[in-house]
């Protein structure tokens, strides 16, 4: 330890210095002492880890898990979790029990940890961005175009998430890539009312009056100069909105407009154990614990970032 | 040449019922190299004056001559690099997530400048931080340390005109001495105009040769620093200004 204790040292002083000496040490000294904040919020932590956790099971689903998720073996169907099994142990290692078709229960929710975080992914990708863009661009210029594209924002909201989905899924066609494509084209519009509430207090600061008076046009004002200031809190409100993302989707796929069978999705397994939930419990809880753990890890490190990012803190 | 020459300017915000005016049909001329200065109570308007100099106030008439040539409505770029502008507040004028570097940088990127590193050194040696202070981020300076930057940032352009929004109000006393010796320095130095606004007396005294007390949106009197000091007044106004200006400074 003492030998390693040394270079550390080096290295966390320079990383906590008050007077950085290039661009990138300055860059380097703000991140971690934003790590820091958050390494000193336990539950953010603790959902960071179990993100990561989710992650690495993802990735090495395949070796991970004991037998393939779409094997059936009907002579073995509904067979209760491990702890629960009347008959010896270690004859038939089911883990966490078997579905109605006899597939391994464990595997399925390894597996559909793979489809959980595809659908996270795209949709973190989308919609913040879509309403990065609508919100910053309706605040900073106003007038009409701030008018049409409110608007617009409006009717979108207007409308229950879920319907909004189900009508979009309906046209295109149930499917994993379209449920994404619908829970995205629902959940852009408070990013872009966040995002434009930001930019509204931004605008009128005397930092972009002066860049203004640099010569500076909207564009480079809007991309260079708001946005760091709105993705903080965007990054916020996305990690907290996770969690009704994976169930919206879960949802689509309880509905069965979603991912389709016999794909392992975690909605889809809670739908199929729906029939049996009164004899065969862990059917439908063993993944309804999986998309709770994770919107809990959503939600917690969201917490935790919310701390950190929040631009009001920042600038004191 | 005059470096700035205002006639009959109007500002206003709003329209119909609900406008407001906060600047009347004010005149004003400040020669090339001189130093002006605007007082008088909050809300007076000398703010709203540089701001439509600026092109910062929406709505306005009048004439602006800026060495001897019209502004151009928006301002063009080499507007930009012969007038500058200070903001009173330290702390609301710089980007709270971009670094001393990246604000100086930006700016002459934006002029046009190509040799920026070496202007950025040059520009914080000049308003008298040194090299340490470069990569740092306004929460890690100081009020004072904030204004250097404000005026560095504005320095940058390398403008022949100032226009200072009340530059130490939002600074505590001993740093505020420093800030108005590095302005006259700087003026001096670099051959500057300065249009400067405040409500403080004697911090004008220090900075300016001439100036005009603003009452209620109109320029009431112009007079030059030695008549202020002489208490030579003609209006009642500025009389009042003088007064309760000495009463406090006594108390």
């Amino acid at each position: 330890m003492s030998l390693s204790d040394t270079p550390k040292a080096g290295l966390r002083a320079w990383l906590l210095t008050d007077t950085p000496t290039s661009r990138r040490h300055a860059r380097a000294a703000s991140l971690y002492q934003a790590w820091l904040s958050l390494k000193g919020n336990h539950m953010a932590m603790l959902g960071l880890g179990i993100l990561i956790f989710l992650v690495v099971i993802a990735a090495l689903a395949s070796v991970l898990a004991p037998s393939d998720p779409f094997i059936q073996d009907l002579s073995l169907r509904l067979t209760p979790p491990i702890w629960q099994a009347d008959r010896d142990p270690g004859i038939e290692g089911y883990i966490l029990g078997s579905d109605s078709l006899g597939r391994d229960i464990l595997s399925r929710l390894l597996y559909g940890s793979r489809i959980t975080l595809y659908i996270v992914t795209l949709v973190a990708l989308m919609a913040p961005i879509v309403g990065l863009l609508v919100g910053t661009i309706a605040g900073y210029t106003g007038g009409w175009i701030d008018i049409i594209l409110m608007r617009i924002t409006d009717i979108f909201l207007a409308f229950p998430r879920l319907i909004l989905a189900l009508a979009f899924v309906a046209t295109l066609g149930a499917g994993i890539e379209n449920a994404v494509l619908a829970i995205s084209l629902t959940a852009w519009p408070p990013y872009a009312r966040i995002a434009r509430a930001e930019t509204l207090t931004i605008r009128n600061s005397d930092y972009i009056h002066a860049v203004r008076l640099q010569g500076a046009g909207p564009m480079r004002i809007i991309t260079k100069h708001i946005w760091p200031l709105c993705i903080s809190s965007l990054v916020v409100r996305v990690t907290l909105d996770m969690a009704g993302i994976i169930l919206a989707a879960a949802g689509l796929g309880f509905l069965g407009l979603g991912a389709q069978p016999p794909s392992p999705e975690w909605g889809a397994m809670i739908s199929e154990g729906r029939k049996f939930i009164l004899d065969h419990w862990w059917v439908a809880t063993m993944p309804g614990l999986a998309i709770f753990t994770v919107s809990l890890a959503f939600n917690l490190l969201g917490d935790g970032l919310r701390d950190v990012l929040d631009p009001k803190d920042g600038s004191q | 040449m005059s470096g700035i020459e205002i006639e009959g300017l109007n500002v206003w915000f709003g329209e119909y019922e609900e406008r407001v005016d906060a600047v009347k049909s004010a005149n004003l001329s400040v020669p090339k190299g001189g130093s002006f200065g605007l007082v008088g109570e909050s809300g007076s308007g000398k703010s709203t004056i540089l701001r439509a100099i600026m092109g910062l106030a929406p709505t306005w008439s009048g004439k602006i001559d800026i060495l001897g040539r019209a502004v151009e409505k928006p301002r063009s770029r080499d507007f930009y690099r012969a007038v500058q502008m200070v903001f009173q507040d330290p702390y609301a004028s710089l980007h709270p997530r971009h670094s001393v570097d990246q604000v100086l940088s930006e700016t002459l990127s934006l002029h046009g400048f190509s040799d920026i590193d070496k202007r950025i050194s040059q520009l914080l040696d000049d308003v008298g931080l040194g090299p340490s202070f470069r990569f740092r981020y306004p929460h890690q300076l100081s009020g004072g340390q904030r204004q250097r930057v404000a005026i560095a940032r504005a320095l940058a352009p390398e403008p022949k005109i100032l226009l200072l929004d009340e530059p130490t109000s939002a600074l505590d006393v001993s740093v505020q001495a420093e800030i108005l010796n590095l302005l006259t320095d700087l003026r001096a130095e670099h051959k500057l105009t300065y249009l400067m606004v405040s409500h403080d007396l004697a911090v004008v005294g220090h900075i300016c040769q001439d100036i005009a007390v603003m009452q209620l949106g109109e320029i009431v009197e112009t007079l030059s620093v030695e008549d202020m000091r002489a208490m030579k007044t003609t209006h009642h106004y500025t009389k009042h200004l003088l007064e309760s200006s000495l009463q406090s400074a006594a108390g």
